[in-house]
């Protein structure tokens, strides 16, 4: 156990020194592999932000039921009572033709036109809030309520934002593809680099190999190289959407100042961090497996 | 110790290096295995180290049997050998300290106890002032002896050497003889391959004299 760990220690060392030994090329790795893992992550920061965004604003999503044109008070009384005793119905507020004509005025800045009409064109409408925010609640109380007596449609307010949310959804897959594609990337310059490393200590592999060395003795060093490559790989790349969303952030400020609303964007949480550096020293060791397997075997002493 | 049962060798291309060899050599013994150049000495030494596999015939180490020998077992078997080199076969991107460091290095051993018999088995070839000088700047002489020291500081049972004096003068020559014959006094089993006519008749070893890949007799 003891001598085991020595070993790994050892073989820990003659990593580092080995870093040490080449340091542009190592810094010049680091930083592929930072700028390959950095744009499917950055991505996936995008995508996690907007996904705040659409949350906030899909939230409260909202269902406006407008009457027929020919509907009168005692209809409209009905259909209030129903939607209170309605079990999906949180709230529900009446919005007379009367005053939604007076709010459009005001609003839009049309009154002039909405003054030329010879009667007011509005109907009737109430403003639901549902208990359930799912897009299936949603629809079906849509599709309930759009049945009543009077009722001629039933508009779902939050739609756009579950377009956006589906569009998210397509783009987190285009991430997905993303990373797969530079994970490749990272494990075949690991691959690559360790190949290199081989050749060059061709001579140290195969005297070890003649004194009674293991293929796991001399398979250590190569494969913490390439743990450890991927793992300041995972580092370059978290610094650099820092450092991009630091810099976003600075840009945003006059942003949200101008609409009077914070914006800002969240960086990369522990957890993603973590997942992260795992991820890429986990590939680095991966890569450096696959070419160690490839290449040690084919030096044997003669 | 090692025993060799009608042994023979080809190599892909046909060359057949050895043909129906049968030795035997005993514990603590001192063998010479001479013969000219392609005689097939160094194939009897590659063979003993599971560098290379008989053709057919049956090589045993220790009672293990070289050619069934599995691939995973192999480092374990060497272990039980020294290995000397004509060509030395040192690592010249470390000092001579790290060079004999090696073979304690691959087994895991504790590292002051290491340190300490990495510089008693310098002190031995008449090294240890040089221990921080890396192999180049060392003579071809001090090379060979680094490339003892190497091969005797895990203390193995069976030192296998190649022409070890292939490329030194006769001074050097009998000075790495010298080393064999104190080894050998100690109990290690030496096989050296060579035709150095002069370090035999120092030594005066058993001779195995192999001509054209069999035992003269």
């Amino acid at each position: 156990m003891r001598a085991w760990l020595w070993n790994q220690l050892d073989a820990f060392g003659t990593t580092l020194a080995r870093f040490a030994r080449a340091p542009v090329a190592a810094l010049l790795n680091f930083g592929v592999i930072g700028i390959a893992l950095a744009l499917p992550v950055g991505l996936y920061v995008a995508l996690d932000n907007l996904k705040g965004l659409t949350r906030t604003l899909a939230s409260d999503p909202q269902l406006s039921v407008f009457l027929a044109l020919d509907a009168g008070r005692a209809d409209a009384d009905g259909i209030a009572t129903r939607l209170r005793r309605h079990p999906a119905v949180r709230e529900s507020r009446f919005v007379s033709r009367d005053a939604a004509l007076k709010e459009l005025k005001a609003s839009t800045g049309l009154a002039d036109i909405v003054d030329s009409l010879p009667a007011n064109p509005l109907p009737d409408a109430f403003v639901v809030v549902p208990r359930d925010p799912a897009p299936e609640a949603l629809e079906s109380l849509r599709d309930e309520v759009s049945r009543w007596p009077k009722v001629t449609h039933v508009q779902l307010d939050a739609a756009w934002a579950r377009r956006l949310e589906a569009g998210l959804r397509v783009a987190r897959l285009a991430v997905w593809i993303l990373a797969t594609l530079f994970a490749f990337a990272l494990v075949a310059v690991t691959f690559n680099t360790i190949r290199l490393q081989i050749l060059t200590r061709r001579e140290e592999i195969e005297v070890s190999k003649l004194i009674g060395a293991t293929d796991a003795f001399i398979r250590r060093p190569f494969l913490y190289f390439g743990a450890l490559q991927g793992l300041a790989g995972g580092l370059a790349a978290w610094g650099i959407i820092w450092v991009g969303i630091y810099f976003l952030n600075g840009g945003l400020a006059d942003l949200s100042r101008l609409y009077a609303s914070p914006i800002e964007l969240a960086h990369l949480g522990i957890e993603d961090s973590a997942s992260l550096l795992a991820f890429s020293a986990a590939l680095g060791w991966f890569g450096s497996w696959l070419s160690v397997n490839q290449h040690l075997a084919q030096i044997e002493p003669s | 110790m090692i025993s060799f049962s009608q042994v023979s060798k080809r190599y892909p291309g046909g060359l057949e290096a050895l043909r129906g060899v049968t030795l035997t050599i005993e514990r603590s013994e001192m063998v010479f295995i001479t013969g000219p150049s392609g005689a097939g000495k160094s194939t009897v030494l590659k063979l003993m180290a599971a560098i290379e596999r008989p053709t057919s015939g049956s090589v045993l180490v220790n009672n293990q049997n070289i050619g069934r020998l599995r691939a995973r077992a192999v480092p374990f078997l060497r272990r039980n050998f020294g290995l000397i080199f004509q060509d030395h076969k040192l690592l010249f991107d470390r000092t001579a300290f790290d060079n004999v460091m090696l073979p304690l290095a691959i087994t895991g051993f504790q590292r002051r106890e290491a340190a300490r018999r990495v510089r008693a088995a310098l002190d031995k070839v008449g090294l240890l002032p040089k221990e921080k000088a890396y192999p180049v700047r060392l003579s071809g002489g001090e090379q060979q002896r680094l490339a003892i020291a190497r091969a005797i500081v895990h203390r193995p049972a069976v030192l296998l050497a190649d022409e070890p004096t292939g490329n030194l003068d006769a001074a050097y020559a009998l000075e790495i003889g010298e080393l064999f014959r104190s080894f050998n006094q100690v109990g290690v089993t030496v096989v050296i391959a060579t035709h150095d006519e002069s370090l035999a008749a120092r030594l005066k070893p058993r001779r195995i004299a192999l001509r054209e890949g069999k035992v003269a007799t």
